[in-house]
């Protein structure tokens, strides 16, 4: 029987990714679906996502399902293409009749599916970075990954316990980048932060010695922000320690924290100080920590599963699929109405993005706590102790 | 402040001599077959990619880059017999579109055969910045620059002093003339792809140390590449070296002195003017004579 249910979930997650299914539903099974960017320019983030949901979907399964029912799980990968999302978000509402959706990798994908499932009032839980999918709140849409706002707001608390007021940015004009910028100029008077330098790069810019020449004649500069994402933090990291501006403090965002910018970055990463999930120091944390155990075991499941090294990506998705499981388990229902007010009740989830408390007002529930502020020492990430 | 525009000219001429060895590449393809190779790019890219690999494989520096350089001509060498050789007797729009279906298939290939991460290489001879007059210099920009000079000179030997080259520019300048005096014109073509891949794989090696490679660093390689040689005149030679430094130092000027939020810009608007001035280029004369 057992060999028989794997079998046949086999051949329906195969024909899923031909987009051939017709959705017969099975007796004692729920369906889940998923739109995600697995290939296409946005496949880093999509890829570990679609493992993810894979791996423990899987494993859910195999000890029994969630109140008796197998999940049943469909992915559509759009390509990375928001207009192939949203035709994929109304297949899986109207053929497949899913009870909920975890995925929508890129903010331009999920902003798209977001009225197909508002419309059919069926909880969405989505992957994607940017603030604008929770705020507004909208009734059935919730996300996991932290905000480019908060990671400007933990930098900025780090730079108020070190009494600097004046900052330099320099930012990619890529989409990250230029969000993060602007969030960044948003919160900054609130943490009595002045930007006294404000210099862009273009996301393939190969020299930044320019900008950050300008940053350093600047006067006033006590320390500098660098919003950005790909290779391009990496040549600025370069270039700043090319013009000798080590002796300013230099700070990256998430956008970079894994372990390749490190690699390229070489050893003029060396004091850069970055916020990023728990996710990436799992091995560092203290036993005490609550997201220590959530964390190892996740990268645990998904090195062992993927031989490839974990990324906060993947982890987004464990977030999402574990929330909506908890919220059906404490539902006991397949009733999307019902899962959705579960899930905005989810209090004290502990998930690889930090600890999830969620209310009517916000379907997001992280805090600064989320983020760890780290910094690169030996060629290796460090905990940067509170008050240091 | 003098300090800050030599950080400036530094920066804006390492940059310029990687766009000019690409614009070299697309004057030898454009001079021998009038095609517009926008496939240069990738030879970059190849370069970069390959001598990563094969040093990270265990092999030293040297011999890598050349495994580099050699993979890079065989590549341009299929690309001209196996994709623009059968089309010979097609119009030049039709050769160019075929070399940019090449530049998305090496591209394809190399994102399935390498990866699709950032890779790096060491600077040749370490990374602690040189002080040039107060500003801080990468000793890698002073291989770029050297690298850049030394593949222009032999370019003008090879093209001014030798039988072979001056077979180049006589298909470059008639090329039914040409094969009437006897100059095999299909050995020419071949030579001048599998020359323009080595130029190109030779600015993929200089330049990776400082601004790291990936599959898809081509792309934007080839438009300023095909950007400077526009400016200095297509079919120049010198039009092409001067072209490249030329977009490099706007590109860090107008970062530098103006606003880096405009950088691109503004350095396409000075080339559109330029060109409405002379749409030959700056130094494209010699191809209205030619023609």
């Amino acid at each position: 029987m057992n060999a028989k249910a794997t079998l046949k979930t086999l051949l329906v997650t195969s024909a899923m990714c031909l987009g051939l299914s017709h959705g017969a539903l099975a007796q004692g099974t729920v369906k889940i679906g998923s739109v995600l960017s697995v290939t296409g320019p946005s496949s880093f983030l999509g890829e570990p996502e679609d493992k993810t949901l894979r791996i423990y979907v899987d494993k859910i399964n195999a000890s029994g399902g969630v109140a008796g029912k197998k999940i049943e799980l469909v992915i559509y990968d759009d390509g990375g293409d928001a207009n192939k999302a949203r035709t994929f978000a109304t297949r899986l509402i109207e053929d497949d009749e899913v009870i909920a959706m975890v995925g929508g990798t890129t903010t331009g994908s999920t902003m798209a599916m977001i009225p197909v499932f508002e419309e059919a009032q069926v909880p969405f839980i989505s992957l994607a970075g940017a603030i604008e999918v929770i705020d507004p709140v909208r009734k059935f849409v919730f996300k996991t990954p932290h905000t480019d706002k908060m990671a400007c707001e933990k930098i900025f608390e780090d730079l108020k316990k070190r009494n600097f007021t004046k900052i330099g940015m320099i930012s990619g004009t890529d989409g990250f980048g230029a969000s993060m910028r602007a969030q960044c100029v948003k919160v900054a008077p609130s943490y009595g932060m002045q930007i006294v330098a404000d210099e862009s790069y273009g996301p393939r810019d190969s020299d930044m010695t320019a900008q950050l020449t300008k940053i350093k004649n600047t006067a006033g500069v006590q320390a500098v922000v660098n919003p950005g994402f790909g290779q391009g933090p990496a040549i600025v990291t370069r270039n700043y320690a090319q013009l000798g501006m080590t002796n300013i403090p230099f700070y990256q965002s998430h956008g970079v924290a894994s372990k390749s910018f490190i690699d390229l970055a070489g050893a003029a990463a060396e004091g850069v100080r970055l916020p990023a999930a728990a996710l990436l120091v799992g091995d560092k944390l203290p036993e005490n920590d609550p997201q220590k155990k959530v964390v190892t075991e996740y990268r645990q499941a998904y090195e062992s599963a993927t031989k490839q090294p974990v990324s906060t990506f993947g982890g987004h998705a464990y977030d999402g699929l574990f929330i909506l499981v908890e919220a059906m388990k404490r539902a006991n229902s397949t009733d999307p109405q019902k899962i959705r007010d579960e899930i905005e009740k989810t209090k004290g989830f502990v998930g690889t993005g930090g600890i999830v408390n969620m209310s009517p007002t916000d379907h997001l529930g992280l805090d600064l706590s989320a983020f760890r502020m780290l910094e690169i020492k030996g060629g290796d990430w460090n905990l940067v102790a509170s008050g240091s | 402040m003098m300090a800050e525009f030599l950080q400036f000219l530094i920066s804006g001429l390492t940059v310029g001599a990687v766009y000019a060895l690409v614009a070299l590449g697309f004057t030898l393809i454009y001079n021998a077959s009038g095609v517009v190779n926008f496939a240069q790019g990738e030879f970059v890219m190849l370069g970069g990619m390959v001598t990563v690999f094969a040093s990270a494989a265990g092999m030293p520096l040297p011999l890598a880059a050349l495994i580099a350089i050699c993979a890079a001509i065989a590549i341009g060498l299929l690309l001209h017999r196996f994709a623009i050789e059968p089309a010979r007797g097609a119009s030049a729009v039709t050769l160019i579109i075929i070399t940019i279906g090449a530049s998305i298939l090496l591209r394809g290939v190399a994102a399935i055969a390498f990866d699709k991460q950032f890779h790096k290489l060491p600077a040749f001879t370490g990374d602690t910045p040189v002080d040039v007059l107060g500003a801080a210099v990468q000793p890698q920009s002073f291989w770029v620059l050297g690298g850049t000079a030394v593949v222009v000179l032999a370019l003008y030997v090879f093209l001014e002093h030798t039988l072979v080259g001056k077979a180049v520019l006589a298909t470059a300048a008639n090329r039914l003339a040409a094969r009437l005096v006897g100059i095999n014109t299909t050995t020419i073509m071949a030579l001048a792809f599998g020359g323009s891949a080595a130029i190109g794989a030779i600015a993929g090696i200089l330049v990776t140390p400082i601004t790291l490679t990936s599959y898809d660093v081509g792309t934007l390689l080839a438009l300023k590449g095909f950007a400077a040689a526009m400016l200095g005149g297509m079919g120049n030679p010198v039009g092409a070296v001067i072209g490249g430094l030329l977009l490099g130092l706007l590109e860090a000027f107008g970062a530098g002195y103006i606003s880096s939020t405009y950088k691109d810009a503004f350095a396409f608007l000075v080339i559109l003017i330029v060109l409405f001035a002379a749409p030959q280029g700056l130094f494209g004369r010699r191809v209205v004579e030619r023609v």
